[in-house]
C-alpha cells in the first residue's frame, strides 16, 4: 500500500532560486494494483517517487509507503520497497551473484536465507548461465535482470520502478513491462513513472498525471476517458497538461 | 548506528576494491616499483657524476704566475690540478665551466713574503658546482700547506722550533648514537613520506567511493538499501583508511629495503662511512601515532569528493589539497623544533613529533597531546563526511 499525502519538495537553486518540485501530491495505491505516474521530463516524477523510496526527504506532506512512515522510518519504508530504475546501476566489478548477495546482506537477511532467494531467483529469470560474470561484462539485458534480481531478493511488498524502460531495447524493455505484470499478480504494490503512453495503456490500473510538479488527472484509464472526453491517453495527456501554457 | 552494515559496505569495498586495477597500481605497483627504481637510479647516478668529480684533474688558470714563479712552479706539481695559460677573461672561463677556478697572486709576492709582510692569494670558483669547488678545495689545500712551509722555514732560519707552528691539534668526530644520526638524515624524511604516502593512498579510493559512484550510476542503488548514510560512509571510511594505510606502509618497507640496498650511493662517501641505525619500534610508534592523520585524511577527502559529479570534477578538487598536506610535511623536515605553539599545527606536529620519536626521543606529554588532537581533527573530519553525505544537495547535484 501507497499513501501519499500532501507532498511537497522544494529546492534552492543558486540561479532559479526556490523551486517547486513537487507541490502538494496526494495519491493512493493498492496491493495488487499498477499505479503509473504519466509525465513530461521534469513534470516531478522522479522527484516524487524517490521520496516514496526515502532516497529524498518531502519538505512538506508525508506518505505511508507498506505501513511505514517516509518520514519517521524512512529506513523501514526502504527494508519493504524494491526501487529499480535506469539510474540505479550496478557495481562493474562485482559478479551477478556477488551483486544480488550484497544486497541481501544489506536488506538484512541471513545467510540461508539469501542462498535460497539467489538461487530462486536465477532460476526464474534465466540467469544461471552468466551467474559468475563481473557486471561489466554483461549485456543490457542482462544488467536489467541482475537489477531486477537486487529489487526482489527480499521480496518486498511494494515495488517503484521510475522509467524503467528508458534506453532499452524492445527485447530489454518487454522482460522490464512483463516483470511489472508478474509483480501486480504476486499482489504486490507496484508504483511506476513513464513519459511511453503505451506503456501506460497496456499495465496501469490507475493513472496520475502529474505536470509542472502538481498532480493534474487522476484516475483508471477509462474514468479519464470519459472525464475528458478522448479516447487517445496522449490527447488526454496533452490536454491536461496544457492546462497550464 | 549498524556496525554490522557499516563492515558488509566495507567488505564489498575492499573486494571491489582489489579488483581495480587503477586502485592497485596507485597503492601496490607504484610505491613497490618505483622506489626501488627511483632510489637505484639517483644512487647510482649520484655515485658515477661524483666519482667522475673526485677523479678529475682540474684545470686551473693562475692570474700573476710571474709574480711568484715558485709558487706556480709548487702548483704544476701539485697532483690533481692542471695548470692551463692564463687569459684574460679567467672569470668567464670559470662561469662557463671551461676551467674549474682560478687563483691571482698579488704583485710583488714572493717579496712581500720574505719581508714578512702579509699578502692576501684569491681563488676564484663557481659555487654550488662539485667540480669548481673540489678545485677549490684543493686549492686550499695547497695554500695551506705552502703557507705552513713558508712559515715552518722562516722558523726554522729563526733558530726556532717548527712545533711552535701547531702548539696542539683539533680532531672533531662524531659522538651521538647512530640512531640519532640516522634520524637527522631520514628522521624528517620518514613521517615526511608516511603522510603524503597517507593521503596519496586515500586520494583514489575517496573519489571512486563518491564521486566515482554518482557518475556511474550506483550511489541511487546503495542509497534505495535500508542501510542509514551514516553505515554507509562509514564503510566507505574504513575502506579509504585501509588503502591510506596500505599504502603508508608499502611504500615505506620499499623506501626502507631501496635505501640500505643502493641508496647509501645517494648520500656519497657520508653515507658509506656512518653507521646508521632506526629502530623499527620507533617506525612503529609513529605509525601509530599517523593513525589518526590517515583517518582525517580519509574523512576530509571523502567529504570533499562527495561535493563532484565526476570523477575529474572531484580530481580537481583533490588535488590542490596535495599543497595543503604537503607544505607542513616539508616544514616538518627542516630545521623547526617541536614546542607547544608547533604542537597545534596538524600535519606538522605529528611531523614534528615523528622526527623526535626516530631520533629515539619519547616526549610523552607531546605525543598524546598531538595524538589527542588530531583524534580530534579527525573526528571532526568524519564528522563533516557524514554530515555531506545526509545532504541531499550533494548527493543530488545537478
Amino acid at each position: 500500500m501507497i499513501d501519499a499525502v500532501e507532498l511537497c519538495k522544494n529546492f534552492r537553486d543558486k540561479k532559479r532560486g526556490d523551486i517547486h518540485a513537487v507541490e502538494n501530491v496526494s495519491f493512493t495505491c493498492k496491493p495488487g494494483e499498477i499505479y503509473g505516474l504519466l509525465g513530461a521530463n521534469g513534470a516531478g516524477k522522479t522527484t516524487t517517487l524517490r521520496i516514496l523510496a526515502t532516497i529524498l526527504a518531502p519538505s512538506s506532506g508525508t506518505a505511508n509507503v507498506a505501513g511505514f512512515d517516509v518520514v519517521r522510518e524512512p529506513q523501514k519504508v526502504r527494508a519493504h520497497v524494491g526501487f529499480l530504475s535506469t539510474a540505479t546501476a550496478l557495481y562493474d566489478r562485482l559478479t551477478a551473484v556477488e551483486t544480488v548477495e550484497y544486497f541481501g546482506q544489506l536488506f538484512g537477511l541471513d545467510s540461508a536465507t539469501i542462498a535460497r532467494r539467489t538461487n530462486e531467483l536465477f532460476k526464474a529469470l534465466d540467469m544461471e548461465e552468466f551467474r559468475d560474470r563481473r557486471c561489466a561484462k554483461l549485456s543490457t539485458g542482462m544488467k536489467q535482470k541482475v537489477s531486477i534480481a537486487r529489487t526482489l531478493i527480499h521480496d518486498p511488498p511494494v515495488m517503484i520502478f521510475d522509467e524503467p524502460t528508458n534506453g532499452l531495447d524492445v527485447m530489454a524493455a518487454r522482460s522490464i513491462t512483463d516483470f511489472i505484470r508478474q509483480c501486480r499478480d504476486r499482489g504486490k504494490t507496484v508504483i511506476f513513472s513513464t513519459h511511453v503512453m503505451s506503456e501506460v495503456e497496456k499495465l496501469c490500473d490507475r493513472i496520475g498525471i502529474i505536470h509542472g510538479g502538481k498532480m493534474r488527472a487522476e484516475g483508471t484509464l477509462a474514468e479519464m476517458r470519459q472525464n475528458y472526453r478522448k479516447d487517445s491517453l496522449e490527447e488526454i495527456f496533452v490536454d491536461v497538461s496544457g492546462d497550464t501554457r | 548506528m549498524s556496525l554490522r552494515n557499516s563492515l558488509i559496505v566495507y567488505r564489498k569495498e575492499l573486494r571491489d576494491m582489489l579488483r581495480d586495477k587503477r586502485t592497485i597500481r596507485s597503492m601496490v605497483i607504484i610505491p613497490m616499483v618505483a622506489f626501488p627504481l627511483m632510489f637505484l637510479g639517483i644512487g647510482y647516478i649520484g655515485a658515477l657524476s661524483s666519482g667522475e668529480a673526485h677523479r678529475e684533474v682540474s684545470p686551473v688558470m693562475v692570474e700573476g704566475g710571474a709574480h711568484s714563479p715558485k709558487v706556480l712552479a709548487a702548483l704544476q706539481k701539485f697532483p690533481g690540478i692542471r695548470i692551463v695559460p692564463y687569459q684574460n677573461d679567467a672569470r668567464k672561463e670559470v662561469s662557463d665551466k671551461k676551467i674549474r677556478a682560478m687563483v691571482t697572486i698579488p704583485p710583488g709576492f714572493d717579496a712581500a713574503i720574505a719581508s714578512g709582510h702579509p699578502e692576501q692569494v684569491s681563488i676564484g670558483y663557481y659555487q654550488e658546482d662539485e667540480k669548481s669547488e673540489l678545485a677549490r678545495d684543493k686549492l686550499q689545500k695547497f695554500f695551506d700547506d705552502y703557507r705552513d712551509r713558508v712559515a715552518r722555514e722562516a722558523l726554522v732560519a729563526h733558530g726556532l722550533p717548527a712545533s711552535l707552528l701547531e702548539p696542539f691539534s683539533v680532531k672533531a668526530g662524531n659522538v651521538a648514537p647512530p640512531a640519532k644520526v640516522g634520524a637527522a638524515i631520514f628522521g624528517g624524511f620518514i613521517p615526511y613520506l608516511i603522510i603524503i604516502f597517507c593521503f596519496t593512498g586515500a586520494m583514489y579510493p575517496a573519489i571512486d567511493l563518491t564521486a566515482g559512484e554518482k557518475e556511474r550510476g550506483t550511489m541511487e542503488t546503495i542509497l534505495s538499501s535500508p542501510v542509514s548514510r551514516t553505515d554507509l560512509v562509514i564503510g566507505k571510511f574504513l575502506m579509504v583508511v585501509t588503502a591510506s594505510i596500505i599504502t603508508a606502509v608499502l611504500s615505506l618497507l620499499s623506501v626502507g629495503v631501496s635505501l640500505a640496498w643502493g641508496g647509501r650511493g645517494m648520500m656519497g662517501a657520508a653515507g658509506s662511512s656512518l653507521k646508521i641505525a632506526i629502530n623499527p619500534s620507533a617506525v612503529l610508534a609513529v605509525m601509530v601515532l599517523l593513525l589518526p592523520l590517515a583517518v582525517l585524511f580519509a574523512a576530509g577527502l571523502l567529504a570533499v569528493a562527495l561535493l563532484a559529479k565526476s570523477y575529474r570534477e572531484a580530481q580537481t578538487y583533490v588535488s590542490p589539497l596535495i599543497f595543503i598536506v604537503v607544505t607542513p610535511a616539508i616544514v616538518g623536515t627542516m630545521g623547526i623544533d617541536l614546542n607547544w605553539k608547533t604542537a597545534f599545527v596538524p600535519i606538522l606536529n605529528t611531523s614534528l613529533v615523528s622526527k623526535e620519536i626516530i631520533a629515539g626521543t619519547y616526549h610523552w606529554g607531546y605525543m598524546a597531546a598531538i595524538f589527542g588532537m588530531t583524534c580530534v581533527y579527525a573526528a571532526l573530519g568524519l564528522a563533516a563526511a557524514v554530515h555531506m553525505f545526509n545532504r541531499e544537495d550533494v548527493l543530488f547535484r545537478s
